[in-house]
């Protein structure tokens, strides 16, 4: 595939950290593309640098060498203020732990990166609310996280992780906290996003969750062991 | 995110956690209190003393000559008695002072002496009154305004009838709720018929000004308070205030030929104005007016202090939602500028409320005691700035560590 469309593409990527008096190699050098509409689980053992790996594609933090272009722009040298820009305008997060402010609305906490990315206020409401009907939350939108389930609150934060149209979704574990029946709804959710066009890079430990991407990159000990991909990703 | 974002924030924040807010700017609050106060009373008292106080005993753009300077703050025995070897002043130094001006004004005659006994013909007495000898003019220079009756014209002060106008405290307990109009009081058996009485002056620094009973410097009214032929002080009001000095020169010139004053001897009369009587008052409140707001200042600070601390643990508590914030697109800049909005309307919302207990406090002390406040905008003005500037100052170490924070740290944070 060519440059122009991929989505993420990283050289070499290298991550250590100082801890202590020791060196942690977390990253080694990945080489990793994944292109436009492309439905990606990054898997891999605890300690095998998938947290580092989503940390860096995520934009949340800099490579120690190595490049990373996202959509086409070269990201591992940029400051912090770019990056910031970055994560407001190309990346959605989805966390496990959903990651919502608990005294802020639903729709607030779907507003918040428009606020971040200097949307009107009229605007953004009007935004907020439609992407929260997208997620089956039109009746929701004055709750604040405490009084929604947990489908419910992990449902707001895809709202808020599209509310920019991001190039990539990025969910981190975004099942981890959730029981099965509401798992299943919420990668029912994953599912349509990815048949609607959405690339996703899916960060799991669990077979079945990974099971919903067209394609497996398991990380081991910082390196890429393997990168499986599927003629037909196995919708449910 | 834009700066009415970041206020909206700041306030919402401040909402949720009231009473943590509220104790957290106990320090500012007190500290512009006492500010608001003390200077409300300064202000009183520089209000009092320049506008009702001045004008009251020497009136505006009025020359007062006098024996001795009616205020003098020196205390040194021989220039005492020096005083008091200096010539009485005449009723007719009066009229060759006012053929002596080059400028236009009026010129009054005044003597007083205190603590006399008033009685009226029902037999009801007062102790303790100022009587007051003046000529028909000293109203006007003075301002002495009549609330009842009228005053008594230059015909009847040239021809010494016994007519009396009193002061409002003196009428009331002289006659009650009586009407004081017509009726007769007796000054050492001489009788005056009562045809004024005069506007409430109110009290200064606990003494009324309104206990005294003023008549005809050409009635008996004028021997009961001075020597015959002699005057305790020769009033002149110039039309215009420019020509105070002018003025000022006339009377002295006047006064040393009539005197006979050789070049190189001193003035053996005092020439006394408004401003010039006050010059030690105005100082004493300007000294005030630096040594208190510097003793707030170190309030202010420790005030500062302590909401930078709490700020420190607000920050720490919110580790994880600026982790949230970091990570859809807050930018260190949109961070900084939440905690140090926060701050700052967190301080000067403080300054606010002791502006307001500042201004309660400020009448309750004019309420129970004899101290007059007036409100000083400028000072309130002051406060705000004061108080919002000590938020920005204690804001700005907190706001610095917050927007520093490492977005994958503070997520993890919990």
């Amino acid at each position: 595939m060519s440059e122009k469309t991929a989505i993420i593409r990283t050289e070499n990527l290298v991550k250590d950290y100082q801890l202590g008096a020791e060196t942690v190699h977390a990253l080694r050098g990945v080489n990793l593309v994944v292109d436009r509409n492309e439905y990606v689980a990054i898997m891999g053992p605890s300690g095998s640098g998938k947290s580092t790996f989503m940390n860096l594609i995520g934009c949340l933090d800099t490579p120690s060498g190595g490049e990373y272009w996202l959509n086409g722009q070269p990201v591992s040298k940029l400051s912090d203020n770019e990056l910031a820009h970055i994560r407001n305008r190309e990346i959605g997060f989805v966390f496990q732990t959903f990651n919502l402010l608990p005294r802020a609305t639903a729709l607030h906490n779907v507003e918040l990166p428009l606020i971040y990315g200097g949307v009107p206020a009229r605007e953004r409401r009007r935004r907020s609310a439609e992407m929260l009907e997208r997620v089956g939350l039109g009746d929701r939108m004055e709750h604040r996280p405490s009084e929604l389930s947990g489908g419910q609150r992990q449902r707001v934060a895809i709202a808020r992780a599209l509310i920019n149209n991001p190039a990539l979704l990025l969910a981190d574990e975004p099942t981890g906290n959730l029981d099965s029946q509401t798992s299943a709804e919420i990668m029912a959710v994953f599912d349509q996003l990815y048949r609607d066009g959405q690339t996703i890079v899916l960060v799991t430990h669990e077979h079945d969750i990974a099971q919903h991407a067209h394609r497996t990159v398991t990380l081991r000990d910082g390196v890429i062991g393997s990168d499986v991909r599927r003629q037909e990703p196995a919708l449910v | 995110m834009n700066a009415r974002e970041g206020l909206r924030l700041a306030f919402g924040q401040i909402r949720a956690q009231k009473l943590k807010s509220f104790f957290s700017v106990v320090g500012v609050i007190i500290g512009v209190m006492f500010l608001i106060t003390v200077v409300s009373v300064i202000e009183g008292m520089n209000k009092y003393i320049e506008e009702d106080f001045a004008n009251a005993v020497f009136g505006i753009n009025t020359l007062t000559l006098r024996r001795t300077p009616s205020i003098d703050v020196n205390s040194n025995p021989d220039i005492w008695r020096a005083y008091q070897r200096r010539p009485r002043l005449r009723v007719a130094d009066a009229d060759a002072v006012r053929r002596g001006l080059t400028v236009d004004a009026r010129v009054g005659l005044l003597s007083s002496s205190g603590g006399a006994r008033l009685s009226a013909s029902d037999g009801t007495e007062i102790e303790n009154v100022e009587l007051v000898a003046v000529s028909a003019e000293m109203f006007r220079i003075r301002n002495l305004k009549i609330v009842d009756g009228r005053i008594f014209t230059p015909p009847e002060d040239r021809a010494g009838l016994p007519v009396m106008v009193l002061g409002s405290e003196a009428a009331e307990k002289l006659f009650g709720i009586l009407d004081p109009i017509g009726r007769t009081v007796r000054v050492n058996r001489v009788p005056f018929q009562v045809i004024g009485v005069l506007e409430k002056r109110g009290s200064l620094f606990g003494i009324s000004m309104d206990n005294y009973a003023v008549a005809p410097i050409r009635s008996a009214m004028g021997r009961f308070t001075a020597p015959h032929g002699m005057v305790d002080e020769i009033a002149v009001r110039v039309e215009d205030a420019r020509d105070m000095t002018r003025a000022q020169y006339d009377i002295e010139e006047t006064m040393r030929v009539r005197r006979g004053l050789r070049p190189a001897e001193e003035n053996n009369f005092a020439i006394d104005t408004a401003e010039a009587s006050l010059s030690f008052w105005t100082r004493i409140s300007r000294i005030l007016l630096v040594a208190f707001p510097a003793l707030v200042a170190i309030a202010l600070v420790v005030g500062g202090i302590v909401i930078m601390n709490i700020m420190l643990v607000s920050v720490a508590e919110r580790t994880h939602e600026i982790g949230v914030r970091k990570a859809v697109g807050a930018r260190r800049s949109d961070i900084h500028m939440q905690v140090l909005f926060e701050s700052t309307i967190l301080s000067g919302l403080g300054a606010a409320i002791g502006i307001g207990i500042g201004v309660a406090l400020a009448q309750l002390v004019r309420a129970i005691s004899p101290l007059p406040a007036a409100i000083a905008p400028v000072w309130m003005i002051t406060s705000v700035v004061m108080g919002m500037g000590v938020g920005v100052l204690a804001g700005l170490y907190p706001a610095a560590r917050a927007a520093q924070l490492d977005p994958v740290v503070a997520l993890r944070a919990e």
